[in-house]
């Protein structure tokens, strides 16, 4: 293979080299290379294979618009797919693996596809794929699905590490080319504190491709000496390899630094991406320019790529584009390139301009005005290309032909907040509104500039936001010597005489005539367009397409590119990494893991842990020789329905409510009736939205007179405390009241059973018997013969003598320890929260899989508690709309099945007997399912049409997704004590 | 959604330390007609420009505020605490 790296110059590090692979196959490059450039030194000019016709491809650009050379570098975790080889900085032992080819990059079949063309072309989805339906499923989705062929995700986890990160500064300057260095030196100078992002991994941008002589050093020389002094100042932070992708309200602008994509192994101490937000005060885009392609035939030719990219890889990289070289230009930047070549020794054939009046040139090559290329040709590499001038055709042997359509200002940011681009004849390039606030442009993203201006722009800029702040600044200009008179180019967008495809959207192969097509169809709007055409879509987003597009539907609609108009901007400028998104919250880091303070007790007594919301919760606490959780579970059940068991319920949400008007409060926020609560007691309390629909439930005690200590479900606890909040603060901040959360600081266990009194009485130092102590009791007790205070409840979940009582958290596993010790000769275990689950629908209690949004108190048989007398509470008025007291409402009821060896599940929905499975059928769905090991049979919750009304109804129980029907029965959803005896035992 | 929010307990801070509710409506007498109270509940108006959001600054003062800001721009004309600035 040959070499194409010339023997001297450019910016790379010559003695370091650098192995790596390509498709499996061994290369070497520098140092300072980009993949492109490395495989551009090695001759490797086919890269990949296009989206749709599978047309060999090349390197087209040396920047972030590039559309063709994406590959997927790495392997295993650390594959990523869709690289652009223009941006991906060498490392020894980079892997890059081609796309979009099967089964070589060589040889492709699916290179057939161009056969196919006639039928592939704009809106081939809508008109292929139309009828009949019936092939969708079995021709027309395994097509596209094959055919949509940008690269692979890896299915192995990503082993490195991502994070997100603030920033604040006075200005940002995006881009280090001339006016970028200028802005960021001059901001930086005055004190201002200053951060400069560029995408590329050497700062300088157009600098390290310019052969321009800057006050008396070479353009890359020059620019090195700006980067030194803006890192000897404190106040800038320079961020190379930093694509700022986004510009977002408040100024806050989105940036993603590749900090460890250019090595083979990360350190596993550093992230591998780094996503910034930068709230800047001010912000200078100093994004340069796009160059154009021209849309001629066989544009898209390996070996065709852009004169400045042409000119950056012999300039920056040392790499020759080829052995005998053209130029098709419409502006003087073919005549930099063509200068620049011959210097460097590369043969240039011929300089072909679209206008009559070119710069005056002092090289070798034949100057050929007033021409243009019709054609390039050479399938895999370039051979030839055919230009028309003077009337004629002229075919000439070339391997590399640079091209330049003219420049599209990187205007993106910009247009983010929703500004629109504006069409400038004189410039031939749409630019950015005049009105924008809080960030000014400097340099070709102006459309005007070269190098002296460029400074002077940038310089100018910054010292005007520096005085704006309070800040002297001095301006800085360069004086520049050797480069090409800029002026604008003459936009030729339509080409005549070509004979094969002309490619406007190189990445979604969409060609010339498919614009025509759209425009004809009646889709010429851009907007629609792009959907017909797929132009502008993809992981460029048209950055090198869409002007053109612009410009060749103007043509064809008579219109101008200002008529027209763009499609929208939005961020992000570039494709950015899930992982970046996501940073450091993925596994375990994705939420804190939340312990009650009785874990250690759980797991000291072989608690089986889930995951339930936040929280880790003892499921069930087997035992040696059961060997189904179902066996700890009865056990455990029937254990405290005869024994006694304790139970973690430090999860629960627990909120004090203080304050004079601590009692008006609690009372407003409850449905039920809580202003005669007598200190010392606990009630329960139902929660309603303003829709009338119940929101939560818990027990609130009266602890004193103006204190209420609130618990709340496990899973609303934090939105029941900002619902109070917001009820305390917005709805009415006349009242007294102070909140606060206290469920981490108490450690809560329930003691249930007919034994649970005694047991309990051996570390409360006051009397509890039910003469001292009666149901739903509440009051700080002394413990431990005054050693701790702790709270008591005479409350129960599981319908048996029971108790929770609250221990300052650090205490909580020694009180549970004592518990169980004075509770062992009576037979105590410890019970987990499915145990505490079974026992509750025993009781027909019920939780959120009942209180679903859709629920009312009198839905669930609650309908009397709710206060008649209150003058308000939050969802007094509209649980009194007429159709929330309608029978035919889903209402709770029992279910169980006729033969106890039957189940079913939560979920299952209730049909009449003998009637159909339809939803017209539909008479509820169970809300909660268990084993009762009391009853000996599986039972069930059910929100049932009228279902009070129907206890003793045979119904069947109908699981749709495993086609079952269950015979059952309608019963009191209360299966167990129904007279509470046990509870006042 | 705007980028960042001046609490005036906390300053200027990152939208994801809040909450949003939505509308800033002033809650009607409790004896309001049935009526009043269902536009309360259930009636939003859904502007492109100016709106009033009750916005809960959950990671930090943990005080609800009335967030006045533009639905298209994002810009944030004030930001007041709830009980001392009734919904208008
Ligand atoms: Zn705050």
């Amino acid at each position: 293979m040959t070499s194409y790296r010339l023997n001297q110059g450019g910016l790379v590090d010559r003695a370091t080299t650098l192995d790596f692979t390509f498709d499996g196959r061994s290369f070497t490059g520098h140092a300072g290379d980009t993949l492109a450039s490395a495989l551009l030194a090695n001759g490797q000019r086919l890269v990949g294979r296009s989206f749709k016709y599978h047309r060999p491809r090349g390197i087209l650009t040396a920047g972030a618009a590039e559309p063709n050379a994406l590959m997927t570098i790495g392997s295993g975790g650390r594959t990523e797919p869709n690289t652009r080889a223009t941006m991906q900085e060498l490392y020894a032992g980079l892997e890059a693996v081609s796309q979009n080819r099967w089964p070589s990059l060589d040889r492709d079949v699916g290179a057939l596809n161009s056969l196919l063309s006639p039928f592939l072309g704009a809106g081939f989805y809508y008109k292929t794929f139309m009828w009949p339906a019936a092939f969708w499923e079995k021709l027309y989705e395994p097509f596209i699905r094959k055919a949509a062929g940008l690269g692979r995700a890896t299915y192995e986890a990503d082993p490195d590490a991502y994070e997100k990160v603030w920033a604040h500064c006075d200005l940002l300057v995006v881009g280090s080319g001339p006016a970028g260095l200028s802005s960021a030196l001059t901001a930086g100078r005055a004190g201002l504190r200053v951060i400069l992002a560029d995408e590329h991994h050497a700062l300088g941008g157009s600098l390290l491709s310019e052969t321009a002589v800057i006050d008396g050093v070479s353009a890359p020389e020059f620019s090195a000496r700006c980067v030194e002094e803006l890192r000897s100042l404190p106040n800038v932070r320079l961020l190379p390899r930093t694509t700022v992708l986004g510009w977002f309200d408040s100024n806050v602008f989105g940036a993603l630094e590749r900090v460890q994509k250019h090595v083979a192994v990360p350190a596993a101490n550093r992230p591998v991406e780094r996503f910034w937000r930068i709230a800047a005060k001010h912000a200078i885009l100093a994004t340069g320019a796009e160059e154009r392609p021209l849309v001629f035939g066989g544009n898209d030719t390996p070996g065709v790529m852009t004169a400045t990219a042409m000119r950056s890889y012999l300039n920056r990289f040392g790499v020759a584009p080829g052995k005998k070289v053209a130029i098709f230009t419409t502006n003087n930047s073919g005549y930099a390139l063509g200068s620049d070549l011959e210097s460097a020794g590369v043969a240039l054939t011929a300089i072909i301009d679209s206008r009559a009046d070119g710069p005056a040139y002092s090289g070798q090559a034949r100057i050929i005005r007033n021409a243009v290329v019709t054609d390039a040709f050479g399938g895999k590499s370039l051979t030839s290309i055919r230009i028309k001038h003077d009337g004629r055709f002229e075919t000439m042997d070339v391997d590399a032909l640079g091209m330049s359509g003219g420049f599209s200002p990187v205007i993106h940011l910009a247009l983010h907040r929703g500004g629109k681009a504006q069409w400038s004849d004189e410039r031939a390039a749409f630019l950015a509104p005049d009105d924008l606030k809080g960030i000014a442009l400097a340099g070709s993203v102006t459309g005007a500039g070269n190098i002296a201006e460029s400074v002077a722009q940038g310089s100018t800029q910054a010292a005007g936001l520096a005085s704006m702040m309070g800040k002297s600044a001095a301006a800085m200009s360069a004086s520049v010597e050797g480069e090409m008179e800029n002026r604008p180019s003459r936009p030729l967008w339509f080409i005549p005489d070509v004979i094969g495809k002309a490619f406007v959207d190189f990445q979604n192969d969409v060609h010339r005539a498919d614009l025509k097509l759209a425009a004809q169809e009646g889709y010429g709007h851009v907007e629609l367009a792009k959907r017909y055409t797929t132009n502008g879509m993809a992981t460029d987003q048209g950055k090198l397409s869409n002007v053109n597009a612009i410009g060749l539907l103007a043509q064809a609609r008579g219109l101008s590119p200002a008529e027209v108009g763009t499609t929208t901007f939005r961020p992000f400028y570039t494709p950015v990494s899930f992982g970046a998104l996501s940073g450091a919250s993925k596994g375990k880091h994705f939420q804190p893991v939340r312990k009650s303070p009785l874990h250690d007790w759980a797991a000291k007594h072989g608690a089986v842990f889930v995951d339930t919301g936040l929280w880790y919760r003892s499921a069930w606490f087997p035992r040696e020789g059961e060997t189904a959780w179902r066996e700890s579970v009865d056990r455990e059940v029937l254990n405290v329905r005869s024994n006694a068991g304790l139970c973690d319920v430090s999860m629960l949400g627990k909120i004090e409510i203080t304050g004079r008007d601590a009692t008006t409060f609690v009372d407003r926020v409850y449905a039920n009736g809580f202003a005669k609560l007598p200190v010392g007691k606990a009630r329960y309390g139902l929660m309603l939205r303003e829709d009338g629909m119940i929101y939560d439930d818990g027990t609130t005690s009266r602890l004193g007179e103006n204190r209420y200590y609130m618990t709340t479900t496990t899973a609303y606890a934090a939105p029941v405390m900002s619902h109070l909040e917001f009820c305390a603060q917005a709805l009415w901040p006349e009242l007294d009241v102070r909140l606060a959360s206290v469920t981490d600081q108490w450690a809560q266990m329930a003691i249930a059973g007919p034994k649970a009194r005694t047991i309990l009485q051996g570390i409360v130092d006051e009397d509890i018997s039910e003469a001292a102590f009666g149901f739903l009791a509440a009051r700080e007790v002394s413990l431990f013969g005054g050693k701790l205070t702790g709270m008591l409840f005479r409350i129960s979940f599981s319908g048996e003598l029971a108790y929770e009582i609250a221990v300052p958290a650090g205490y909580g596993e020694s009180v549970a320890d004592a518990l169980m010790a004075l509770g062992e000769p009576h037979g105590i275990c410890a019970y987990g929260v499915e145990a505490l689950g079974v026992m509750r629908v025993e009781k027909g209690f019920i939780t959120h899989s009942e209180i679903n949004g859709t629920v009312t108190p009198a839905d669930v048989g609650l309908g009397k508690m709710v206060s008649r007398t209150k003058q308000d509470f939050i969802g007094k008025q509209m649980l009194s709309r007429e159709g929330l007291s309608h029978p035919s409402r889903l209402r709770l009821a029992g279910v169980m099945p006729l033969d106890p060896a039957h189940t079913f599940k939560g979920g299952a929905h209730i049909l009449s007997k003998g009637a159909e499975a339809t939803l017209e059928n539909d008479q509820g769905y169970v809300t909660s399912y268990a084993w009762s090991p009391t009853l000996q049979s599986p039972i069930a919750l059910a929100l049932i049409v009228n279902g009070p009304d129907r206890h003793g109804e045979e119904v069947v129980v109908w699981n749709g997704l495993l086609n079952e029907f269950t015979p059952a029965r309608i019963c009191d959803p209360v299966f167990f004590d129904p007279a509470n005896e046990k509870l006042h035992a | 959604m705007a980028s960042l929010i001046t609490c005036p307990h906390c300053g200027q801070r990152p939208k994801e330390e809040f909450a949003i509710k939505g509308a800033a409506l002033a809650r009607p007498a409790p004896d309001a007609p049935q009526g009043e109270w269902y536009d309360y509940v259930f009636l939003r108006t859904n502007p492109r420009g100016r709106y009033e959001e009750y916005w809960h600054h959950v990671s930090g003062c943990r005080r609800w505020l009335v967030v006045t800001r533009d639905t298209a721009s994002h810009a944030v004309e004030d930001c007041r605490d709830a009980a001392e600035r009734a919904p208008t």
